[in-house]
C-alpha cells in the first residue's frame, strides 16, 4: 500500500528489466491459494518477508504479507493462517520453536545463514568509566555510574518492550546485579533514548540485537556474561549461581526459517524456494541501514537488492523455471 | 437547567454521611481485616479468558445458517478492501499490471495538479477568496514536501470512513429519533464507545477482519461514529414543529416527510456531525497505518523508527494540512447549507467546473510529467533543521531538564502513585461514592459503585489506580497551564484566528510526533507520558476556558463597572463563578482526553491500564484488550459522572447566588 515515487520509478526500470520473461515451468503456481508471509514490528523480518513476497509473486504465486508478533505467532502456523515466517531467532524463541515443531504442524525450514545476537550493549565510551568492561562482572561495581536519580542506587538498565518476552528480570536477579530493569513501549522510544545518550557521551546500557543499523552506526559492544548453554536455563546448578537457572547470558545463534507444515503439499515449489533462501549479517545489515537510516522502504530495497542479484534468486527458484 | 430543590434537604444528611465516612476511614486504617485493603483474589473472575476464547470461538468457529462467522467476516472486509483500493487506484496508485518483479504501470493516477485543481474549485466556490488560499497552502505543501501520494492514500481510506460513519450514523440516528428507546440504547452504547480506548477493539476487529486497511476501516467508523449519530438526533429535534405540521398538512408521507421536509431542514446541524466525524477519522490516521493503512500515518510511523524526527514531524503536518482542507470545506458547505444558498446567476453548476478542469488538467500533466508526479529533485524538507533543534537541545539543555524531571518524579509522582496504590480500595471506594452521593444523590453513587466494582471483579484495580495516577497529575497541569492562557486570550480578540490555528494543530498533529523528542530529554517512563498527554489535553482545556469566559452576560459586567469593583473583584465575584460550570465541563473535557491518550503514553513505558490493553494488542489477547479497555471506560464514565454532576450543583448555585 504504501507506494512512494521511487518505488513507482523502479517498478517501470523493473519491467524495462523483464521485458524478457523467462518461461516458467508448467506447473508453478501449483495453487492459487495466497501464501502467507509473516512480517513483525521489527525491519529485518520485514525486509526479508517483503523479498520472499516479490520473489514468490514473480514467479507466479499470489502472497501477502501479515503481520503477527514474535512470540504469538504459533498457534496461527500451527492453524494455517499464517504460512512462512523468514525469521525465528534462537535468541527468544528457541524453545517456542522446538514446541511448535514438536506439534507436527510446523517445519522448521532450515537456517537463513544468519547469526543473530541480542544481548546488553553500551557505546565504547563507556568501557573508561566502567573499568572491566565487557566482562560483565564489571558491572557489579559500577551500578552507580549507570544509575539515574529514580534508579539510584542500582543501575539503569533499559530492556526490550514488555510484548517481547525477555527473560532480563530473571537474569538481573540470577547474576545479582544492582541493575533496574526499564522497560519502554516499543522499540522507537530505546533507540530515542540511546541517541539522546550517545549524542551527550552520557552513560547508557540497553538491549541491542543485531542485524541491527545500530551497531553499524553507533561505536560499542556487547557485555560477555557466562555464555549460554541449554543447561543455564535448566538446571539451577549450573554456572555462577549454583541456586538459579538463567545465570547466563542470552543465547546467540542462528535464525531459522520455518513454515505452516500443511503448505508443503500445495505449493512444494514455494517451500523448495524458501529452503534454499539464504543471507548473510553484512548484506542484510547494509539493506537495513537503507531501510532504517536512508529513508528507503524496504519494498524499494528488497526490489534493487533482488534485480542486481538476479542469479542468485533465480537458482534459489530453479524449480520455477 | 433544571433547578433541584433536594439540594437544600439534603445538608443534614450530608453531616451524617460525613460523620459515617471518617468512622469509615479510621476502622479501614486501623482495625480493618485484611480483604479491606487489599481485594480477596478468590473473589476475581477471569471475565478476560472468557470474553477471549469467546470472541475466538465467534470469529473462528460460529456459524450463521450453515455459513462460517469467519467466511462472512472475511467477505466483508474484502468488499471494504475493494472500495478502499478502487479509491487508492484512482487518487493514488493507478494502475498496474503483472506482479512481482514484472510490473509496470498502465494508467497513471489522477495528477496532484488535478486533485489540487478540483480541491481550490470547491473552495472558491463554498467559501470564496479566503478559502481557496487556505487550501492552496494545504495543497502546496504536501507537494512541496513529497507527500502527496502518501496524503491521497490518506485522504482515500479518510473520504471511505467518512461516508461510512456517515450513512451508519445518519441511519441510527433517523432511528433513534423516532423511538425513544432505540434513542435511550444508542445514547449509552455511544457514551461507552467514546471512552474505550481505540486500542482496545482494534484486536478482535483483527480477528474478524484480518489485517489491512479493511480493518483500520471498521476501527475508524466505530471510532467516528458517535459524533454524527449524536448530531443527526439533535438535528432533527431542531426541526421548527410547524415545519413538520406543514409537511403533515400537505399530505406528505412519512418517508416523504423525512427526506424532503425534516432532513433539508436539518442540514446545517447535520454538517456540523459531519465535520466531527472527518476530524475523528483523521486522528485515527496514525493508530489505522499501524494495523495496515498505509499513507502519512506510515511515513510518521517509518520516520520515528528510525528517529528522524524532523520528517516524523513533516509528516504530521502533513495530517494538518488535510485535516486543515477537509474541515474548512466541509464547514463553508455546511454554513452554506445552513444558508439555504443555491446557485447565483451566471454560475455553473460545481459538476461542469470540475470535469472539465479534470480533462484539461489530466491532459496537462500527460504533456508536463511534473505535474502528474513532482520530480524528487524538486521537493524541499526542513528535516535536517529539527533534527538538529532538537540535538541542539540535547547537548545544551538536557541537565536542566534531568534536575526538573527528577523533581517532577521523586518529589510529586512516585509519592502520589505510592499513596493511590497503598490506599485501601475498599477507602478509595467508599470516598468516590460519598463524593457521588453529595454531588449527585443516590442514582449516581450507585452507578458509580458498580463501575469500581467492575474494575475490582475484573482484577485491574492496581493499574486501573496507576492510570488514575497519571491522569490526575496531567489533567491538573493541563488545568493550570490551559485555563491561564484561556483566560488571557478571551481578553485578546484580536489572536483568536491565530490561537484557533494552533489549537487545532495540536489536536490533529500525531502525538508520536513529540513523544519521541520527550522521550530524548526526559527519558523512558512516566514523566515523557504525562507530557505527552499535557500537550494533548491542553487545548481542549484552553479552548473552554476561552468559551466560559466570554460567556458572562455583557450587563453583569457593567453592573460591576458601576458598582466599582476592580479588575480582580470582577474576575473573582463576576467572572470566575459565571463561567464556572462551563469550566468545569472543560475540566471534564480534558479528562476525556487525557483518557484517550492512555493507550499513546503506554508507548514510553507506563505501567497502567494502557500498557494493558497494548500488551493485548501486540500478543492479540482479545479478551485482556477488551476488559482492560472496558476498565478505561469505567474510569472515564465515573469522572464523567461526577464532574457533570458538579457542573449542574455549580450552576444552580450560580443562579441562585445571581438571583439573591
Amino acid at each position: 500500500m504504501n507506494l512512494n515515487l521511487n518505488y513507482c520509478a523502479s517498478l517501470v526500470a523493473a519491467s524495462v528489466l523483464f521485458t524478457a520473461t523467462p518461461s516458467y515451468a508448467g506447473n508453478v503456481p501449483e495453487s492459487d491459494d495466497t501464501i502467507k508471509i509473516m512480517t513483525g514490528d521489527w525491519t529485518s523480518i520485514g525486509l526479508q518477508g517483503e523479498m520472499m513476497q516479490l520473489i514468490l509473486q514473480t514467479v507466479g504465486y499470489n502472497a501477502e504479507l501479515v503481520v503477527a508478533d514474535d512470540s504469538g505467532r504459533y498457534p496461527g502456523f500451527e492453524n494455517g493462517d499464517l504460512h512462512i515466517s523468514m525469521e525465528t531467532w534462537q535468541t527468544t524463541q528457541l524453545q517456542n520453536l522446538e514446541k511448535s515443531v514438536a506439534t507436527g504442524k510446523v517445519l522448521d525450514m532450515g537456517e537463513t545463514g544468519l547469526a543473530g545476537v541480542e544481548d546488553w550493549w553500551y557505546p565504547s565510551y563507556m568501557k573508561d568509566r566502567c573499568p572491566g568492561l565487557p566482562n560483565w562482572e564489571a558491572l557489579k561495581g559500577c551500578a552507580e555510574v549507570f544509575a539515574t536519580a529514580d534508579t539510584a542506587p542500582k543501575g539503569r538498565y533499559i530492556g526490550g518492550p514488555v510484548s517481547w518476552g525477555d527473560h532480563d528480570e530473571r537474569m538481573v536477579a540470577a547474576l545479582d546485579l544492582p541493575f533496574e530493569v526499564i522497560h519502554p513501549g516499543t522499540d522507537a522510544a530505546m533507540f530515542a533514548e540511546m541517541k539522546s545518550a550517545y549524542e551527550r557521551e552520557a552513560p547508557i546500557v540497553m538491549w541491542v540485537w543485531q542485524p541491527h543499523w545500530l551497531t553499524s552506526v553507533y561505536d560499542g559492544e556487547y557485555v560477555q556474561f557466562p555464555k549460554f548453554e541449554v543447561d543455564c536455563f535448566d538446571d539451577a546448578a549450573w554456572g555462577p549461581n549454583s541456586a538459579d537457572t538463567y545465570d547466563c547470558g542470552k543465547p546467540y545463534g542462528w535464525i531459522k526459517k520455518m513454515a505452516w507444515a500443511g503448505g508443503e503439499d500445495v505449493w512444494p515449489c514455494a517451500y523448495e524456494i524458501v529452503r534454499n533462501y539464504n543471507m548473510d549479517n553484512d548484506t542484510l545489515a547494509a539493506l537495513l541501514k537503507k531501510v532504517d537510516l536512508e529513508g528507503m522502504s524496504s519494498t524499494d530495497v528488497a526490489t534493487e537488492w533482488l534485480m542486481a542479484n538476479d542469479d542468485k534468486w533465480k537458482e534459489w527458484a530453479s524449480c520455477a523455471m | 437547567m433544571k433547578f433541584r430543590s433536594d439540594v437544600v434537604l439534603l445538608e443534614p444528611m450530608r453531616l451524617l454521611l460525613w460523620a459515617f465516612f471518617f468512622t469509615f476511614v479510621f476502622f479501614v486504617i486501623n482495625i480493618g481485616p485484611d480483604w479491606m485493603s487489599s481485594f480477596p483474589e478468590a473473589l476475581i473472575f477471569p471475565v478476560a479468558e472468557k470474553v477471549g476464547s469467546g470472541l475466538n470461538w465467534f470469529a473462528r468457529d460460529a456459524k450463521i445458517a450453515g455459513v462460517p462467522m469467519q467466511e462472512i467476516t472475511r467477505s466483508v472486509a474484502s468488499f471494504f478492501d475493494l472500495i478502499i483500493d478502487a479509491t487508492v487506484v484512482v487518487l493514488s496508485k493507478g494502475i498496474f499490471t503483472g506482479r512481482g518483479l514484472n510490473v509496470s504501470q498502465l494508467v497513471p493516477p489522477l495528477s496532484w495538479m488535478s486533485i489540487g485543481g478540483c480541491l481550490a474549485i470547491v473552495s472558491y466556490r463554498f467559501g470564496g477568496r479566503n478559502l481557496i488560499v487556505i487550501t492552496s497552502i494545504a495543497v502546496l505543501f504536501l507537494v512541496l514536501f513529497g507527500l502527496w501520494q502518501n496524503a491521497m492514500v490518506t485522504l482515500a481510506s479518510v473520504l471511505v470512513s467518512v461516508l461510512l460513519a456517515m450513512a451508519i450514523g445518519l441511519a441510527l440516528g433517523i432511528w433513534s429519533f423516532k423511538s425513544q428507546n432505540v434513542e435511550n440504547v444508542t445514547r449509552g452504547v455511544m457514551n461507552v464507545m467514546q471512552t474505550v480506548p481505540i486500542f482496545s477493539y482494534l484486536v478482535p476487529t483483527l480477528l474478524l477482519f484480518g489485517y489491512g486497511p479493511s480493518a483500520a476501516l471498521v476501527a475508524t467508523v466505530i471510532y467516528a461514529l458517535p459524533p454524527m449519530v449524536h448530531n443527526t438526533v439533535l438535528a432533527l429535534k431542531s426541526v421548527p414543529t410547524e415545519t413538520t405540521e406543514c409537511g403533515v398538512m400537505i399530505g406528505c408521507r412519512p418517508r416523504q416527510l423525512l427526506w424532503q421536509v425534516q432532513l433539508p431542514v436539518a442540514l446545517g446541524r447535520l454538517a456540523v456531525g459531519m465535520n466531527q466525524t472527518i476530524m475523528m477519522t483523521l486522528n485515527m490516521v496514525i493508530i489505522a497505518s499501524m494495523i495496515g493503512a498505509g499513507g502519512l500515518g506510515f511515513n510518521v510511523l517509518q520516520a520515528l523508527r528510525k528517529l528522524d524526527i524532523g520528517s516524523g514531524l513533516e509528516a504530521g503536518m502533513g495530517i494538518v494540512a488535510l485535516a486543515i482542507i477537509l474541515d474548512r470545506i466541509s464547514q463553508a458547505a455546511a454554513q452554506r447549507a445552513a444558508n439555504g444558498k443555491h446557485l447565483e446567476p451566471g454560475q455553473r453548476p460545481l459538476w461542469q467546473l470540475l470535469v472539465v478542469w479534470l480533462i484539461f488538467s489530466s491532459v496537462i500533466a500527460f504533456i508536463f510529467t511534473p505535474m502528474q508526479t513532482w520530480p524528487d529533485a524538486w521537493e524541499i524538507s526542513t528535516a535536517s533543521f529539527w533534527n538538529a533543534a532538537v540535538t541542539w537541545v540535547n547537548m545544551n539543555l538536557f541537565d536542566i531538564l534531568e534536575g526538573a524531571r527528577n523533581f517532577a518524579l521523586l518529589e510529586i509522582m512516585r509519592p502520589f502513585n505510592r499513596f493511590l496504590q497503598s490506599a485501601p480500595w475498599s477507602l478509595v471506594v467508599a470516598s468516590v461514592v460519598a463524593l457521588a452521593f453529595y454531588l449527585g444523590g443516590f442514582k449516581l453513587a450507585v452507578y458509580c459503585a458498580l463501575l469500581m466494582f467492575f474494575i475490582l471483579l475484573t482484577g485491574y484495580w492496581a493499574p486501573a489506580m496507576a492510570s488514575v495516577y497519571l491522569i490526575t497529575i496531567s489533567v491538573l497541569m493541563a488545568v493550570m497551564i490551559g485555563y491561564p492562557i484561556g483566560f488571557w486570550l478571551s481578553s485578546q480578540p484580536q489572536l483568536k484566528d491565530t490561537a484557533n490555528f494552533i489549537l487545532d494543530t495540536m489536536q490533529t498533529l500525531p502525538t508520536l510526533v513529540y513523544l519521541l523528542p520527550a522521550v530524548m530529554l526526559f527519558r523512558i517512563g512516566d514523566v515523557s507520558a504525562v507530557i505527552a498527554v499535557i500537550l494533548y489535553a491542553l487545548a481542549p482545556a484552553v479552548r473552554y476556558a476561552m468559551v466560559g469566559m466570554s460567556q458572562v452576560s455583557p450587563a453583569l459586567l457593567e453592573a460591576a463597572q458601576i458598582s466599582g469593583c476592580t479588575r480582580w473583584q470582577t474576575l473573582k465575584w463576576i467572572r470566575f463563578p459565571a463561567a464556572l460550570p462551563t469550566l468545569l465541563i472543560g475540566v471534564n473535557q480534558t479528562i476525556m482526553m487525557a483518557f484517550s491518550m492512555l493507550i499513546i503514553a503506554a508507548l514510553v513505558g507506563t505501567k497502567d491500564l494502557g500498557q494493558e490493553v497494548l500488551i493485548a494488542l501486540n500478543r492479540s489477547l482479545v479478551g485482556e484488550g477488551l476488559v482492560a479497555g472496558f476498565c478505561v471506560a469505567c474510569l472515564a464514565l465515573i469522572s464523567d459522572g461526577l464532574l457533570k454532576a458538579a457542573a449542574s450543583k455549580a450552576e444552580v448555585s450560580t443562579i441562585r447566588k445571581i438571583n439573591s
